[in-house]
């Protein structure tokens, strides 16, 4: 299993490389720059600018510089917002943001999976149909629609939840978390429909009827197991784009969190700020992937048994 | 008064296409310490018929139309659910085919044995493993305890089905329903389990259903026979007198099947060796630095219309063999020529050509044929490959072949789906010839189709070795098959050749001991 984690988390350097290196020079690519916006800058200003962020040096004395700071952990200063660094910046959103995605992924895991086993103990029925039609719903609607749709619900017109802020009334937390989980909610329930339907048709469930296990033990013990297995591999990718992913959702609730300075500094052309934000959320995405193939091969005894140390 | 006892049980599956009596008006009894077999070819009803008494068959669309059960003194079709489920794995257990697919993967042996005794008895996890692990040791796995937590997959299949009989038993019940409990496993490991089967029944005065098709396997074992087919039974009897006056056709074309002759003609007399094998080796290297040694040091001549037989269990290496022969294994080391040319050293485009000589019939023509490749596509696309049929005839030589497997001319446009398991390996054997090939390695091709089936196949490939001058390699694990089929016998045994010889003289003296036990284990109707 080690060997396994290590081989995987030796992959993960060149992909990291690729997108350090495509970000780099993609945004250098796209017109304008971080100091060639609104009003006009007196030209010593800006070449001071400029050399103050290394931009006067070529562009491969940039790239090489920026790979050294990266090593060392540094994503450098922020363009747009002086005299402060993108470190800092990423740590002042991050907690709102991961609290954000940690109760999406909480409601569309539960909520998600709840409906896709209900759905498939009973398919083509009523019980199939209602939760698998609002999943179409879920996954049609987007959260800029779906977002003031609720405020306009619970928060205008039954006046049971704020309509915006992060942690500074109860309740507050539930309309952007619901949002945010709606799409993944509805694409858990479509998975685990599908893989509780595979593993509810196969012979070792018979087994289990024919020893006189009550229902529920038989799909709970005996089925979820390996109904869930897409499920968890869904899960780690998800929540990476939970995170990435917040951006609409902070945006209409007001909430102070990462997904907002990302859009902000493509916008911007704050290049240390898009880096740092990507490659933040590059390196995300590569940890809960191997997180959903750790949880993957820990559910499974036959995976597990091939990761293990060959026997002596 | 019978254990069971079953009247007049209809089940009906409701379906879109239509109505489908799976099972119609079928009655028999069974007592305590009684075997009745139920045997009859697939879709013939004999499981849903079994499975329908527990409340196991899918409904909708399933539907019990009539019938009564009596069994201890209550009917099993008009019980509530819950009480149903107390008398499941509690008074009536089952053991299925395949044991791999019938035990879940996810949970350990040891858990799942344990199971009917925590959900029937009030009994702790304790007691409950205390009585599993005795159990275990009574169906014959040495060290139970240090096995207790293992996974399916880590056990063999006979192991895997010895833990499915544990676990049926564990509860002590009254009637063992097994389903085709030993066609899933090689025939020493059928011989080891019908054995376990008739002891323990013996032991506990059991009473047993045991659903097969193989009219031999049942035998040795059943007090009464039933006969069904599509739904209905059509015979039934005490062994004894079914077998040597069976009433019906189609019990007499059962009994044909399971009481295949040896083989009618002579073996060639003038021997032109076609292809020559010597010390071949194919290994494989298995994960933790292990080698398997699939094939090992296998030699063999292989002559003109000749057909020769390799028998063995599974993971003997036939398989291996049969590919390495046609190099789509590459052997490890030896030497296969093929008239002057060795193959083993040639690489894959200067083989191209040579592959026209070499074919193969695989096992499952379900899975063998391209779905979205109609038998005309089939057919042709080798014809074409090889340049042997210019654009003009093309249409002619598909059909002189069709006429050859003896499928009917106005099937050419039509796709595999729409052919029942016969004809679809009828299109196999097809696809093989349509090259004009001189070695031909079958492997398994009859062992995917139902009972009745694999007569006609077999004539078929009889008739086809003679007419085209053949060689053939039939690689199969039924033996009676090999008998009626093969010239010429190999007996493979963890990859080494531990006995050839031609076929009546192998199966009158057979020299090696495992041969013996081969064919000691194998199922007769005598």
């Amino acid at each position: 299993m080690l060997r396994f984690i290590l081989h995987r988390l030796l992959q993960a350097i060149p992909v990291l490389l690729v997108v350090v290196t495509a970000t780099f020079f993609l945004i250098r690519l796209a017109p304008g720059g971080p100091f060639s916006a609104d009003k006009a800058v007196a030209p010593e200003v800006l070449h001071a600018l400029e050399a103050r962020y290394r931009l006067d040096q070529p562009l491969s004395a940039q790239y090489l510089s920026y790979l050294g700071d990266l090593l060392r952990g540094d994503f450098g200063p922020s363009f747009r917002y002086p005299g402060r660094s993108v470190d800092e910046m990423i740590f002042t959103g991050l907690p709102a943001t991961a609290e954000l995605g940690l109760y999406a992924l909480l409601i569309s895991l539960l909520l998600g999976t709840a409906a896709g086993v209900i759905a498939a103990l009973r398919p083509n029925s009523a019980q199939d149909y209602v939760p698998m039609s609002a999943a179409m719903i879920g996954i049609c609607l987007p959260s800029f629609l779906l977002g003031p749709l609720l405020i306009l619900v619970f928060g205008i017109w039954l006046d049971w939840l704020p309509v915006s802020g992060w942690g500074n009334v109860p309740g507050d937390k539930l309309l952007p978390a619901l949002t945010l989980a709606a799409g993944y909610t509805a694409y858990v329930a479509r998975l685990s429909r599908g893989g509780m339907l595979e593993v509810l048709a196969q012979d070792y469930i018979r087994t289990a009827r024919a020893k006189g296990l009550p229902e529920w033990l038989v799909v709970c013990k005996h089925g979820l197991r390996g109904g869930l297995i897409p499920v968890v591999a869904f899960a780690g990718p998800a929540f990476a784009g939970l995170l990435s992913g917040s951006f609409v959702v902070e945006t209409i609730f007001q909430i102070p969190g990462l997904g907002r300075f990302y859009v902000q500094a493509a916008f911007n052309r704050d290049y240390t700020m898009i880096m740092g934000t990507t490659i933040f959320f590059a390196v995300l995405i590569v940890a809960f992937n191997l997180l959903a193939d750790i949880a993957a091969v820990w559910l499974n005894p036959r995976l597990r048994q091939q990761y293990r140390k060959p026997a002596a | 008064m019978a254990l069971l006892e079953v009247e007049d049980l209809s089940v009906w599956f409701h379906t879109r296409n239509g109505v489908v009596r799976a099972v119609e008006q079928v009655s028999f009894s069974v007592d305590a310490g009684e075997t009745l077999a139920i045997v009859g070819e697939s879709g013939s009803g004999k499981s849903v018929c079994c499975y329908s008494l527990l409340g196991l068959v899918p409904m909708p669309p399933g539907r019990i139309e009539s019938g009564r059960a009596r069994f201890a003194g209550r009917d099993l079709l008009r019980l509530a659910p819950r009480q149903l489920r107390a008398v499941r794995g509690n008074q009536i257990a089952t053991i299925c085919q395949d044991p791999m697919t019938c035990l879940n993967p996810f949970l350990s042996l040891g858990e799942q044995l344990m199971e009917p005794l925590l959900q029937h008895r009030k009994v702790s996890r304790r007691a409950a493993r205390a009585q599993a692990l005795e159990l275990l040791e009574e169906v014959g796995i040495a060290d139970a305890g240090r096995r207790f937590g293992a996974y399916p997959h880590e056990f063999s299949g006979g192991m895997r089905q010895r833990v499915m009989i544990a676990m049926a038993l564990i509860a002590e019940p009254k009637l063992l329903i097994a389903d085709e409990p030993t066609t899933a496993l090689d025939v020493t490991i059928q011989a080891q389990i019908l054995r376990l089967i008739a002891e323990i029944q013996a032991r506990r005065n059991l009473g047993v259903i045991f659903v097969s098709h193989d009219l031999a396997v049942v035998a040795d074992i059943a007090d009464h026979i039933l006969v069904m087919q599509d739904g209905r039974v059509v015979e039934r009897g005490a062994p004894r007198t079914l077998f040597r006056d069976p009433q019906h056709p189609y019990t007499r074309k059962l009994l044909a099947a399971s009481r295949r002759g040896r083989k009618a003609a002579p073996p060639p007399p003038q021997r032109e060796p076609v292809i020559g094998i010597e010390g071949l080796r194919t290994w494989f290297s298995a994960p933790g630095g292990r080698t398997v040694k699939a094939v090992d040091d296998v030699s063999l001549t292989l002559y003109r219309n000749e057909i020769l037989g390799v028998v063995g269990e599974s993971g003997s290496g036939k398989s291996t063999l049969g590919r390495s022969i046609l190099q789509l294994v590459k052997p490890t080391a030896g030497s296969v020529r093929l008239g002057g040319t060795e193959l083993t050293r040639l690489n894959e485009s200067a083989l191209r050509p040579l592959r026209r000589h070499l074919q193969m019939i695989f096992q499952d023509p379900y899975a063998s044929l391209n779905p979205r490749m109609s038998v005309f596509d089939a057919l042709a696309e080798p014809l074409r490959y090889h340049r042997l049929a210019s654009r003009r005839d093309v249409t002619a030589q598909v059909l002189a072949l069709m006429d050859d497997v003896g499928l009917p001319r106005s099937a050419i446009r039509k796709y595999p789906h729409e052919f029942s398991g016969g004809q679809r390996q009828r299109i196999a054997i097809g696809r093989a010839l349509a090259t004009r090939p001189e070695v031909v390695v079958a492997d398994e091709p009859v062992s995917a189709l139902d009972v009745t089936i694999p007569a006609q196949i077999l004539d078929l490939i009889l008739a086809l070795v003679a007419r085209h001058n053949l060689s053939l390699i039939f690689i199969s694990h039924d033996l009676s098959v090999v008998r009626y089929l093969c010239d010429r016998v190999l007996v493979l045994h963890r990859g080494k050749a531990v006995e050839s010889g031609a076929t009546e003289e192998l199966w009158a003296a057979p020299q090696a001991a495992y041969t013996r036990e081969l064919l000691a284990a194998a199922p007769r109707l005598d």
